[in-house]
């Protein structure tokens, strides 16, 4: 499965614009009930396990029960996103913790620069050389099949 | 139809989709754009920030060519994915993926992507054309340069796009694309002057191993539904190798990389008897030379001796991770000590590996007490997928890149289909095979580029029949009226004989091609007369879509979407049916015709719906070389 919500932790992101599990769901799977103000997962069969809104839930609110028709119960895989790394714990059917953490970006959050600081060489549509090119390629010029 | 709003968006290039091809033209179009005082729009179905195959991350680059630093050139890359696709590859493509992928690479660490490094400072690889990243992330960052290029008042987000349009007058002329929001009441209509659809792969054509919660566990994501291929034939663009299906040999149920185990960590793989079933199939790909004594052996020759275990009955197959680590750790120099650091340091590559980009499996791993520094895990060839940009062939027909394609593969602009304006790139594009993330990306930018170029060459703006919009609106939101009105009959809406919902129309689909064109129950063999009772139940299924019923926007969705695989799945078909041959065993088995044929079948398979008489045209294509 899926990732499920818990009840007692989700609050419909009453706070935000946006209810951060149904904003970010590659699948649209995450949908506010907006009666009780609680998210669900509608479909679960249809759940990639990206894990994708147990990472953004603002209140660490989604879980993931592995898929019953092939996980054996009692596992859990739960992760702590933070602007630069992710801290992963990783639970054992027999109980043995292991904990990772790896790094996601070297940049700042939303510095991105589409163009980085490579030189462009041409304003010719025509020519096969791209925006930053041959720069970005650490080459003189882009190749040709040898004859 | 009035609880509808109708929203038009005019544009001049319009970027359907919004994974990592879409990303990169989004980024390469918007520069050319500027300069030239035109508008980009891209539409997605989902989140950009976490959508398409990379939604989770990825633990490595698979196509990086190193030309700066003298490890690689394109051509070794041309020869390796040739031989890998035995023989049938658009060596110009690959050819300009090779060229520029490096470029990619390199923004992509500039923007933010960890890439391991070695104590020089240089790439760490997993292979000869693989470097290893900490991509948890990789996703996102792609994102939000693609978005820092193009605004997000130039982006429209939850809309799925169903249909495409072409002009009035020009039929083979492309004019913009129509689909809905999955969120709101609102019809999209976009008018654009050129288009490039990158919707991304097929998953779900055929039933998968897993049917009950575990179906949504594919290997590619459930939301690749076809679209590009499905939208791209409905207007008459030429395909090419629908019939290259890909079928990954991962690790069993949850698809974790194999990748790492077999090149980083030189893990073998071992059949129930402890026998490497590489050697002790060496033998029977022979019948597959020349590309059996390829380095490496191709794709599709390894997943074959891997089904020969299987099928014959020497499973289960293990990936020794056991014996790899112990291998690595017992070489590596100095004290007990250095030995146990080096134990902790694979230890966490072989976790990050997935859950970098297969939660699923480290869950899986965790679920059954599988420390793979103590036990060996399964691994199993999977469901077939369809897939422009890994180890197979299938998407539009493009045209190449004019300063080196062979004039055989050359009617317009880099990338566009045999419909004017109609450009693609990613799983969308056909025989350019090994792309990947990066490659994806960079034939995105390729494409890019060249629809800006064809934009300033044809400025006139397209003519859409009003008339023919009116209808694609009626027909788009059909299945919300059909259940409204046919509900009401039985007192569970899910069994009703007036109409089918997406579910059991996919479940219904799913059948079909998995008992009669090769799906995994069958070990992936088919014959003629299969194949044509197949078509037969196809077609009952393609007159049935007409009775899709959905409850809500969401299901409406879906029920589009499986439109979509059945598009692909009837392509794919008269594909498999045409080529008489076996030429991609592990993949894909003609009992009727089980060996390879150099002589009449070394082409390229092509097939073109004509929307004017709705009949299929099959046809073969030259192979041609670009490099010796």
């Amino acid at each position: 499965m899926p990732s499920y919500v818990i009840t007692e932790k989700c609050d419909g992101c009453k706070a935000l614009k946006t209810t951060a599990c149904q904003y970010i769901c590659p699948n649209d799977l995450m949908v506010l009930d907006k009666e009780k103000m609680k998210a669900y997962n509608r479909e679960p069969e249809m759940c990639w396990e990206c894990y994708s809104c147990v990472k953004m839930c603002p209140q660490q609110a989604i879980d993931v029960r592995g898929y019953a028709d092939f996980v054996p119960l009692g596992a859990s895989v739960t992760p702590m996103r933070g602007s630069n790394d992710i801290m992963w714990t990783v639970k054992f059917r027999n109980g043995t913790i292991k904990r990772f953490k790896f790094p996601i970006r070297t940049t700042a959050v939303g510095e991105a620069k589409p163009y980085a600081d490579y030189k462009s060489s041409t304003e010719d549509l025509k020519s096969p050389l791209l925006a930053t090119e041959p720069d970005s390629l650490g080459l003189a010029q882009l190749s040709v099949p040898k004859k | 139809m009035d609880n509808f709003e109708t929203v038009e968006v005019t544009t001049d290039f319009l970027i359907v989709g919004g994974g990592m091809a879409a990303s990169g033209a989004a980024v390469e179009a918007s520069y050319w754009a500027k300069k030239h005082g035109l508008k980009v729009t891209l539409v997605d179905k989902a989140a950009m920030e976490r959508s398409g195959a990379v939604a989770m991350g990825l633990s490595a680059i698979n196509t990086y060519i190193g030309i700066k630093d003298g490890a690689n050139t394109p051509e070794d890359f041309v020869k390796y994915v040739r031989n890998d696709q035995m023989g049938t590859v658009r060596e110009d493509l690959v050819y300009d993926i090779a060229r520029h992928v490096d470029s990619t690479v390199h923004l992509f660490e500039k923007w933010g992507l960890p890439i391991w490094k070695d104590e020089k400072g240089n790439y760490v690889h997993e292979g000869r054309w693989q470097i290893m990243i900490n991509g948890e992330s990789y996703k996102v960052i792609v994102a939000e340069a693609a978005k820092n290029a193009l605004g997000m008042d130039n982006i429209y987000e939850r809309v799925f796009i169903v249909n495409l349009l072409v002009d009035e007058k020009n039929p083979n002329k492309i004019a913009g694309a129509v689909g809905f929001s999955v969120r709101d009441n609102k019809f999209y209509v976009f008018k654009a002057k050129a288009v490039m659809v990158a919707a991304g792969g097929a998953v779900h054509i055929f039933r998968p191993r897993s049917t009950g919660e575990g179906l949504g566990r594919a290997w590619y994501p459930p939301w690749n539904s076809g679209s590009s291929y499905a939208t791209m034939l409905q207007v008459g663009a030429e395909m090419t190798q629908m019939e290259s299906r890909f079928i990954p040999t991962r690790f069993k149920d949850g698809y974790g990389p194999v990748g790492a185990w077999f090149l980083l960590f030189k893990s073998r793989a071992t059949n129930a008897f402890g026998e490497d079933y590489l050697q002790t199939q060496a033998e029977e790909i022979k019948k597959w030379e020349p590309y059996a004594s390829a380095k490496p052996v191709p794709t599709p020759l390894r997943n074959h001796q891997m089904i020969k275990e299987l099928s014959e009955g020497r499973g289960p197959v293990y990936m020794r991770t056991e014996e790899a680590i112990k291998k690595i750790t017992d070489t590596t120099p100095g004290t007990d000590k250095d030995k146990k650091k080096r134990l902790k340091e694979l230890e966490a590559e072989a976790w990050e590996d997935f859950l970098d980009m297969t939660i699923t499996q480290a869950g899986l791993w965790a679920s059954q007490n599988i420390a793979p520094e103590e036990k060996p895990s399964e691994i199993m060839a999977s469901e077939p997928y369809f897939i422009g940009s890994h180890a197979s062939c299938a998407g539009a027909w493009v045209s190449g890149p004019a300063d080196i394609a062979p004039k055989e593969y050359t009617w317009g602009y880099n990338r566009m289909s045999t419909v004017e304006g109609l450009f693609t790139a990613g799983d969308g594009v056909g025989g350019n095979a090994h792309k990947f993330s990066s490659g994806s990306c960079t034939e995105g930018r390729i494409a890019g580029k060249a629809a800006i170029a064809y934009i300033k060459d044809h400025p006139e703006t397209p003519v859409v029949d009003q008339k023919k919009i009116d209808a694609l609106k009626e027909k788009v939101y059909q299945p919300l009226k059909t259940f409204e009105q046919f509900k009401g009959l039985s007192s569970d809406p899910n069994v009703n004989p007036n109409y089918i919902r997406p579910k059991m129309f996919l479940f219904r689909l799913n059948k079909i091609m998995d008992e009669y064109v090769g799906g995994t129950s069958m070990w992936y063999t088919t014959n003629k007369p299969m194949l044509e009772r197949g078509l037969e139940l196809l077609t009952m299924l393609k007159e049935d879509s007409e009775k899709l019923g959905a409850e809500n926007l969401h299901e409406l969705m879906r029920a589009w979407e499986n439109y979509h695989r059945l598009w692909t799945a009837e392509v794919h078909l008269r594909h498999v049916m045409f080529r008489e041959e076996t030429r991609y065993p592990g993949y894909l088995y003609r009992s009727d015709f089980p060996k390879i044929d150099e002589v009449n079948w070394k082409v390229f398979v092509n097939s073109r719906w004509d929307p004017q008489t709705g009949n299929w045209q099959m046809s073969k294509k030259p192979v041609v070389k670009i490099v010796q």
